[in-house]
């Protein structure tokens, strides 16, 4: 079976600034994967090229969903990565803040149907049939996560370990076969990275979605990944189990000491 | 088709006798354009925004020009050292008017938004709002109708280039926006507020922790670019009088230029200045008077649509 | 001594003498260009009465209205932040406009008000500006909040969809130079279709090339093609008449069978059939807001990249609102091009877009409510000062007091007189974050 998803090569810039040089990897259907790196080693530009904000000049990014043909994913929208089944959350938590915790998981349940402006007008059988089903939906990932007590409640009001969790649901919604998780414990006190830890472990295996993940708490990354990648400077330096990684001097001498350093901090 | 070759054929052949003094005309309204583009610039720069009430600093710059003129004037008819005087008072008043309008414009309409971090439709709502209320005061307090502003000096032909005559006006606006352009380029790229500047446009948050006094660079960077619209005003009005609403236009045009140029690029304000003034000085040959106006709208909307970083690309930061 | 004090106190004053006397300049008789400060100056050294008490200079007056409008405003603040009595009352008063039945019975009781006004409004002037200046524009800042309230877009081009309505009723109807589509005879109901779904293209025309810009370059270029459409107005002498205008625009007619009415001089009639659209606008434009529309708005308006990562197309969204929002401004363009029987390019001004905007910051961005009393409130006063305008007071002069309000709006009350439910929530949530990690 084909890998979930194919990196080869690919290179990004912006003006003379190289983001990612030559980067390929590859993730397998139902893994947890982890890409770690020191700031600015462009753990993010990887995810934005993965989901379409950033467009690499060279090289190929291949999508294998689990029905239908293999889809390169560069040159397509974002909105359309989405509906191919890659949802992300974002680094710094990027909420509807004039919305409820409800309606910010609704509208990822809802945004892969029409738009249907008629419906949402006349409020025929099909549209409250649809309203129905998203609403159960979003009831379900919100129980999921454990949000439901605060279904009502302005996404921007929630904590940070709650915003993560709302994130998290808010992409699952829109029923992915893979979760790009951005820092997800960025923000958050310790027991929320424990509860945050058991969750994706949560939706990799209940749910079944892969779960593609970048981290600066390497706690929280080896006790969660089975297989990493290490990035620095725009390039792929290592890769391997958690147990190789640690043992790799070259990531040693590249970032673990600096950033058990800086987690020091 | 052959109609349309002819008629193509005509007007560039009118194109070929008038080129050099539609050149000429063209450059002396790009370097206005220029210093009009420049304010916009920088407050992008640094606000991230687009001052849509720059225009009225201009028109702002040249009434206090008009009005200081005219004073001093009254019916004499100045000549030769007194002329030069003349023109620099009236840069003065217009660009220290500019400036100050610019300042207080940024005090009332923009900081007590950006203290509370609002979304940037508010800024926007908010400029248009001080556009207006400038643009009306000033049709109530000074009339609506245009006025010519008395001549500081005798406006003939001061020589030719191939056979296009060159007129005082021509000079006075190349001369003095000329030396206004490098003392700003100089400032920007030399002196310590300049490079406050910079730092701001690049990072604020970072310019702030490594001392940088936010509040103030903001406001120096509206009188800079108060002071380049309102001399701008001052010089336009020279050639064409005075008008409650004579900033819209120019102001449009010099955002496209700013556009044009890279938005943030100082240097590609004064370039986009300069190509738009000459590209609409030969469109005329084509289109008749009416329409001049849409051409410029018609390369801010391609250039916006198809090359939004311009000719020298966004250098936030990187003023020079 | 206590100087801090002292020094806040004295700039606090100050800060009110400006303001007070810059009202005092723009309430004040007007200038020329020949003595620019005889304007500035006779504003506010012209004779007032204080209040009926005496008679001194207006700069004195104005500044006692400075400092009691601010102590009021103080003394109010003051009174709302210490007084629980206040708090109940509020909350109280919030329990009970939550309360569906209670919202229903307000929306009848408005319903029967509206219907009842013209027996209560006879002034032929007032019977007039109740439709042309008052339903027509609640009907333009409805659309408008469309597309700035919902989907957060700033058109200052807005008009352009109002023309587009009011020029194509003129051509469907046979008042321009322009042939008709199906003969000049045509029932000019026919042409309330048509002049909506040619201003639902244009919105869409307009948009699918500028949706894709940034906000701040989308403001200048639909403020641009505001421009060029009154200037095409203006030129194109064959096709809209030029400046000069339309020839006459037939009044409505009715003729389905035995049924025969005609909308002649009298604007009652008039009033009647707005009141009508207004009620469909507000049921469509609500239905849409509470719906998966409305919340793809909201989720684009609040963070386009978030939006888009859940596989929400932005452009089509936009390009939606536009239209949408084009549809009541259409419609606006019917009625006032079929009441008034005639057109010129110059009723469709940047001043006429920026007058709808101020509508709908007035009232509140993205609250139908608050759009919809703005907007009556507005021209009311509008209409009021041309009704019997004040000493020194030129229509003109509007564009002063309409340009102020905008920024202190936006300075003192972002959100409007009845902020959006979901802006509301925004507003509180940012600074309770704010204060939680200050």
């Amino acid at each position: 079976m084909a890998n979930l998803f194919e990196v080869s090569n690919i290179t990004l810039r912006f003006g003379g600034v190289v983001s990612l040089s030559n980067v390929s990897l590859y993730q397998k259907r139902g893994e947890i994967l982890a890409v770690i790196g020191p700031n600015g080693a462009g753990k993010t530009s990887l995810f934005n090229s993965l989901t379409g904000v950033y467009q690499p000049q060279e090289g190929s990014i291949t999508f294998n969903p689990k029905e239908g043909e293999p889809i390169s994913i560069i040159g397509k929208k974002p909105h359309v990565i989405s509906h191919t089944g890659v949802a992300r959350t974002f680094q710094a938590s990027r909420m509807f803040n004039a919305l409820t915790t409800f309606e910010n998981v609704k509208i990822g349940a809802e945004s892969h149907k029409g738009i249907g402006a008629i419906g949402a007008i006349l409020r025929g059988p099909a549209t409250r049939k649809d309203e129905k089903y998203s609403d159960a939906r979003t009831w379900d990932l919100l129980d999921f996560v454990g949000l439901r007590a605060k279904a009502n409640y302005i996404a921007s009001s929630l904590s940070y370990g709650e915003r993560r969790r709302l994130e998290i649901a808010r992409g699952l919604a829109t029923n992915p076969e893979v979760l790009l998780l951005d820092e997800p414990a960025a923000g958050t006190n310790p027991s929320e990275k424990l509860e945050l830890t058991d969750l994706i472990r949560k939706v990799r295996d209940q749910m079944g979605v892969s779960i593609l993940l970048i981290e600066h708490d390497m706690k929280l990354v080896m006790s969660l990944a089975e297989r990493l990648y290490v990035l620095n400077f725009g390039s792929v330096i290592a890769e391997g189990t958690p147990d190789e990684i640690r043992a790799n001097q070259n990531v040693v001498d590249a970032y673990l000491g600096t950033t058990t350093a800086e987690g020091a901090n | 088709m052959h109609g349309f070759l002819s008629y193509l054929n005509a007007h560039f052949h009118a194109l070929r006798l008038e080129f050099w003094g539609l050149f000429i005309g063209g450059i002396g309204s790009g370097i206005i354009y220029a210093m009009v583009a420049i304010g916009y610039t920088m407050v992008y720069g640094v606000l991230r925004l687009i001052n849509f009430a720059h225009s009225e600093i201009f028109m702002t710059g040249a009434f206090a020009g008009y009005f200081t003129l005219n004073y001093l004037i009254g019916s004499s008819s100045p000549t030769g050292f007194s002329s030069i005087l003349l023109i620099i008072v009236g840069i003065l008043a217009g660009g220290i008017t500019g400036s100050f309008f610019a300042v207080v414009l940024e005090r009332v309409a923009y900081r007590p938004l950006r203290i509370r971090k609002a979304p940037k439709i508010a800024y926007l709502i908010s400029a248009i709002g001080a556009s207006y209320f400038l643009l009306n005061l000033a049709a109530k307090e000074f009339g609506r109708i245009g006025r010519g502003i008395a001549q500081p000096y005798q406006n003939h032909t001061v020589f030719t280039i191939f056979g296009a005559p060159v007129e005082m006006y021509n000079i006075i606006i190349f001369v003095a926006a000329g030396i206004m352009l490098i003392i700003v380029d100089r400032l920007v790229s030399k002196t310590k507020l300049g490079r406050s500047i910079r730092s701001v446009a690049q990072d604020s948050e970072t310019a702030s922790l490594m001392g940088v006094d936010i509040d103030r660079t903001i406001a120096m960077t509206f009188v800079i670019g108060g002071f380049l619209g309102g001399a701008a005003g001052f010089l336009y009005a020279l050639n064409v009088g005075v008008l409650y609403s004579m900033g819209f236009t120019p102001a449009l045009k010099a955002f496209t230029a700013a556009v044009l140029g890279g938005i943030g690029n100082l240097r590609g304000a004064v370039i986009g200045g300069l190509i738009l003034g000459v590209t609409e000085s030969f469109t005329v040959v084509f289109f008749s008077g009416a329409y001049t106006d849409v051409v410029a709208f018609a390369i801010l909307v391609l250039v916006l649509m198809f090359r939004p970083t311009g000719i020298l690309g966004e250098l936030i930061g990187r003023s020079a | 001594m206590n100087l801090p004090f002292i020094k806040k106190f004295s700039t606090k004053a100050l800060i009110i003498l400006i303001s007070s006397e810059l009202a005092a300049v723009v309430t004040g008789p007007p200038g020329n260009g020949d003595t620019p400060w005889v304007g500035f100056h006779d504003s506010i050294t012209q004779k007032a009465s204080f209040f009926g008490l005496f008679v001194t200079g207006r700069w004195a007056l104005f500044y006692a209205i400075g400092i009691i409008s601010y102590l009021a405003v103080h003394f109010f603040k003051k009174l709302n932040s210490n007084n629980s009595a206040m708090d109940s009352l509020r909350s109280q008063y919030s329990s009970v406009a939550k309360n569906k039945y209670f919202k229903l019975a307000a929306v009848l009781v408005i319903g029967v008000l509206a219907i009842l006004l013209p027996t209560v409004i006879t002034d032929p002037f007032w019977r007039e500006a109740m439709v042309s200046q008052i339903a027509v524009f609640v009907l333009l800042a409805l659309g408008l909040n469309v597309v700035v309230g919902f989907a957060g877009l700033l058109d200052l081009g807005f008009v352009a969809f109002y023309a587009v309505g009011a020029y194509a009723t003129a051509w469907c109807t046979g008042a321009l130079p322009m042939p008709p589509i199906f003969g000049s005879h045509v029932n000019p109901f026919f042409a309330i279709p048509i002049a909506i779904i040619l201003a639902m293209v244009a919105g869409v025309i307009l948009g699918i090339p500028t949706l894709r810009l940034r906000g701040d370059y989308l403001a200048i270029v639909t403020l641009g093609f505001g421009e060029i459409i009154t200037l095409f107005a203006n030129n194109l002498t064959g096709i809209t008449g030029g400046a000069q205008g339309t020839k006459q625009v037939p009044h409505f007619s009715l003729h389905i069978g035995p049924l025969k009415y005609i909308w002649g001089l009298d604007p009652v009639p008039y009033y009647y059939l707005v009141i009508g659209f207004v009620i469909l606008f507000i049921f469509i434009f609500y239905s849409l807001e509470h719906s998966r529309v409305g919340r793809a708005w909201t989720a684009i308006r609040e963070d386009e990249v978030a939006a888009e990562s859940l596989g929400i197309n932005p452009l089509k969204y936009k390009v939606m609102a536009f239209a949408i929002g084009a549809a009541s401004a259409g419609f606006a363009g019917v009625m006032t091009a079929a009441q008034s029987n005639f057109l010129t390019p110059a009723t469709f001004t940047l001043a006429l877009s920026i007058n709808i905007l101020v509508l709908v910051i007035f009232g509140g961005m993205g609250s139908i409510f608050g759009v919809v009393f703005g907007a009556i409130v507005i021209q009311t006063i509008t209409m009021y000062l041309i009704h019997t305008p004040p000493a020194g007071y030129q229509p003109p002069d509007l564009y002063i007091y309409i340009g102020a309000l905008l920024v202190i709006m936006m300075i003192f009350r972002p959100g409007g007189l009845f902020p959006a439910r979901r802006r509301q929530r925004a507003d509180v949530a940012t600074s309770s974050l704010e204060n939680s990690n200050g």
